[in-house]
């Protein structure tokens, strides 16, 4: 059992306040495909908390936050004019800032601590972050920072909603939209420079984006998914500092980003409706239900052609429709059979009565689709097949005697063959 | 060899080698995908580490390439399943690997000699003294070959496949189409750049590579349309970039590697305001000769189609053009100082009057002009 600490508090309220705030800030940068900016933002603050500490001499929060909030708005700043008027695309730009910045950072820093010896140390706790260095203070200056920033985000809510989802309307409805983006990519900014120190530069990226990517696959709705994002990177913040304190040399910064992609991990593929999984299940069902419907089809179309559905068909005729192998095509016919829709002498198959209206409505969608296409598109009638084998398993009932209304209950499809009833109740 | 040229040599490999992938990068709009390789092969270091038990060049290239590799897999992976837009898809997957790797390095600090602040920042001014021996033999700095082989790799892979890189960069579908794999080319040069980063990770470390890799490359991309100009060009500002980098680091006393890198962001700026096509300085100067030009064809217009109206020697009283166009007093005296200037227009009395000279230059380009008025 862990052991309540000191320490172990203030890590888990570092890091869970950090997580909200990341997982709100972050769900607008994800949506205004911003999800790398607090990376640059990240690197370019260590330049500006080198700039204070040579300018003040102190290493006391608030000069530092600041120098770093300055150099991270130069940075975003940098950023949109060399997008705006030079012909470099924004990851270029980004990769400058992220990259450019932290060297001059690297630059003062060495500088610093061959000036004066000892009195640098905690300034590159900025570049890894030490959650466990964390003291009350710390605290006191991210719980002010992160009540603005809610509070800001609260009231800004609808023009940040704006913002990400349609700049131009917002600014034909006659919003400041430049000042507005400015307002969010300061609280960026300032999320950034205070999460630095609980778990570093690269870290604060997952901070900012993971928890916002992981709730964007449970909801369309921004509000829900703000609310999401932010419990999920409260939650893993404290998971993760419980963790890391439990198991012995488990850095806790690493060990949240790591919680945080697991939530990740699991949203992708388990959310109802954008879940992988599920979108893998639906999609392999539909492809069986095709499969199905496509074997009713044959078997109807060969019936058709020898003018009586009576016969058995072996396995062999039909393995030469499609190319299936005999194997693939028992595999489909066993529900059919199960639901008796097909009946079965040795491997010959046959279509039950129920079986044959089934294949009767493929058919039906088929061809009408087939007719609609020539009547409505004026395709030449050698090129629709291909698009009605689609539409055969698409097409809904009502859809069909709708179709079938406004093309005046034709008796035959283009190829002059005759279209099914529909299904007699 | 002294340790300075030594120092500079590798530099110089270190940034010739990242240009040379950098610019593919930076074409492809991929800057940020090297940024994740750069520190999502961080595990894959310290896995080498842990199965070798060495410090060995080969191991940490193969398992950094490994990562790499798995880097561009799974944010493709992400990318394709439509659930996650492709920066996002970058911005999750290196920071998790990236967190394996620094757990992987706190757990086992112990059995590897690997400091993690080494890794990511590097420190060439030690180049000169980790000498490459085998067989008891001293062949020199190790830093020397391990970037020196780097930069043959890369240079061979750009001789090698220029033509194919060339269209796939720019054409995807037409390298398809010609019949060879974007997809291929695309591990291929992004194992390069694993490679890459990797060799350079000793010299400058994980997060100046990123600079290597896109600031010379985007600087040059400032200056020329053409690639082959371009990956020279890059090059060019890579060495120049760690060469005066190193000058600096030395006067200064401070991180050469930073140094380096900082260099390079300057050449960026000075190529950002002074490229003479798409340098900021010569556009705001093209935009402000373009507005002129403007409205010197709308006053010539206006006194075309007033003279049409109210025949010479009644012309165009002077406030009453300056009222109409809404304009400031005193952009309406720059335009008619320019118009002047050049012969256009004259003053007669309290009026102004097209000359024969601006009557022809609007019959030249007045059609031009016509498109802008209401």
């Amino acid at each position: 059992m862990v052991e309540f600490s000191y320490t172990l508090r203030n890590v888990m309220l570092g890091a869970s306040l950090l997580g909200v705030m990341g997982g709100v800030v972050g769900s607008f940068a994800l949506l205004r495909r911003q999800s790398l900016l607090g990376d640059a933002l990240a690197h370019a603050a260590l330049p500006g908390v080198c700039l204070a500490f040579l300018l003040t001499g102190q290493k006391s929060p608030p000069s530092l936050l600041l120098g770093a909030t300055l150099a991270g708005v130069a940075g975003a700043l940098f950023i949109l004019v060399v997008v705006r008027w030079s012909r470099i695309k924004e990851d270029a730009a980004i990769g400058i800032v992220l990259s450019v910045f932290f060297a001059v950072g690297m630059v003062l820093l060495t500088r610093i601590q061959k000036l004066e010896t000892g009195n640098q140390s905690g300034l590159d706790k900025y570049l890894f972050g030490q959650a466990a260095t964390l003291v009350d203070d710390d605290l006191k200056w991210m719980s002010i920072v992160g009540a603005v920033v809610l509070l800001t985000v609260g009231l800004f809510f609808k023009e940040f909603k704006l913002l990400a989802f349609d700049n131009a309307f917002g600014a034909s409805l006659g919003f400041p939209m430049r000042g507005i983006e400015v307002i969010l990519t300061c609280l960026l900014v300032v999320v950034v420079v205070v999460g630095l120190q609980t778990v570093g530069v690269v870290l604060m990226v997952a901070a900012l984006i993971t928890p916002a990517a992981a709730a964007r696959q449970w909801t369309d709705r921004l509000g829900i998914m703000v609310f999401l994002a932010a419990a999920i990177g409260g939650l893993s913040g404290a998971a993760g500092a419980v963790i890391s304190a439990s198991v012995e040399r488990l850095p806790p910064g690493p060990t949240i980003v790591l919680v945080s992609s697991c939530a990740l991990a699991v949203s992708l593929l388990f959310a109802p409706r954008r879940g992988l999984l599920w979108a893998y299940l639906r999609k392999r069902s539909v492809m069986a239900r095709i499969r199905r419907e496509n074997l009713l089809k044959d078997l109807y179309l060969m019936g058709e052609r020898e003018r009586g559905w009576s016969n058995f068909v072996s396995l062999s005729a039909l393995m030469g429709l499609r190319g299936q192998g005999a194997r693939e095509i028992e595999r489909n016919a066993q529900p059919l059979l199960q639901q008796q829709l097909l009946e079965a002498s040795r491997d010959d198959l046959r279509l039950t009565q129920a079986g044959f209206a089934e294949a009767q409505q493929v058919v039906r969608k088929h061809r009408l689709w087939e007719l609609y296409l020539t009547r409505r598109l004026e395709l030449p009638s050698d090129h629709v097949h291909r698009d009605a084998e689609a539409m055969e398993h698409a097409l809904s009932e009502g859809a069909v005697a709708a179709l079938e209304a406004r093309l005046g209950f034709p008796k035959e499809d283009p190829h002059g063959r005759p279209i099914p009833p529909r299904r007699s109740r | 060899m002294t340790s300075a040229v030594v120092i500079q040599l590798v530099g110089g490999f270190v940034a010739a080698s990242c240009a040379l992938v950098g610019t593919f990068l930076v074409l492809r709009r991929m800057a940020l995908l090297g940024d994740a390789i750069s520190h999502a092969v961080l595990p894959g270091i310290v896995i080498a580490f842990l199965l070798t038990g060495s410090r060995a060049a080969l191991p940490m290239v193969l398992g950094a390439s490994a990562l790499g590799v798995v880097t561009v897999f799974l944010v493709g992976v992400l990318n394709r399943s439509r659930r996650l837009y492709e920066d996002t898809s970058i911005g999750v997957v290196f920071p998790a690997l990236f967190s394996v790797g620094v757990i992987l390095v706190s757990r086992y600090a112990s059995q590897v000699d690997l400091d993690l602040d080494c890794v990511l920042h590097g420190e060439i001014g030690l180049a000169p003294f980790d000498t490459l021996i085998i067989g008891g033999q001293s062949f020199g700095s190790k830093a020397l070959w391990v970037t020196g082989g780097t930069l043959l790799l890369d240079l061979a892979l750009v001789l090698l496949l220029y033509k194919e890189l060339k269209i796939a960069s720019f054409d995807p579908d037409l390298a398809a189409a010609v019949g060879f794999s974007p997809l291929l080319l695309h591990y291929l040069l992004m194992s390069a750049v694993s490679v890459t980063v990797v060799g350079s990770f000793e010299s400058v470390g994980a997060i100046l590579v990123v600079a290597m890799l896109v600031v010379p490359a985007a600087t040059a991309y400032l200056f020329t349309n053409r690639l082959s100009t371009m990956l020279l060009l890059a090059v060019g500002i890579g060495v120049a970039s760690s060469s005066a980098g190193y000058h600096f680091a030395r006067w200064y006393d401070c991180s050469i590697a930073g140094a380096m890198a900082a260099a390079a962001g300057g050449f960026f700026v000075l190529g950002l305001l002074l490229s003479p096509r798409n340098g900021l300085i010569a556009r705001a100067y093209v935009t402000k000769r373009l507005r002129e030009r403007l409205n010197e064809q709308l006053v010539l217009l206006h006194l075309k189609r007033h003279g049409e109206a109210f025949p010479p020697p009644r012309a165009s009283r002077t406030e009453s053009v300056q009222e109409r166009f809404g304009w400031s007093p005193s952009r309406w005296r720059h335009v008619v100082r320019r118009l002047e200037e050049q012969g256009l227009v004259e003053r007669v009395g309290e009026d102004l009057q097209l000359t024969a000279a601006g009557a022809r230059a609007l019959e030249q380009t007045g059609t031009s002009v016509l498109a802008h008025c209401p």
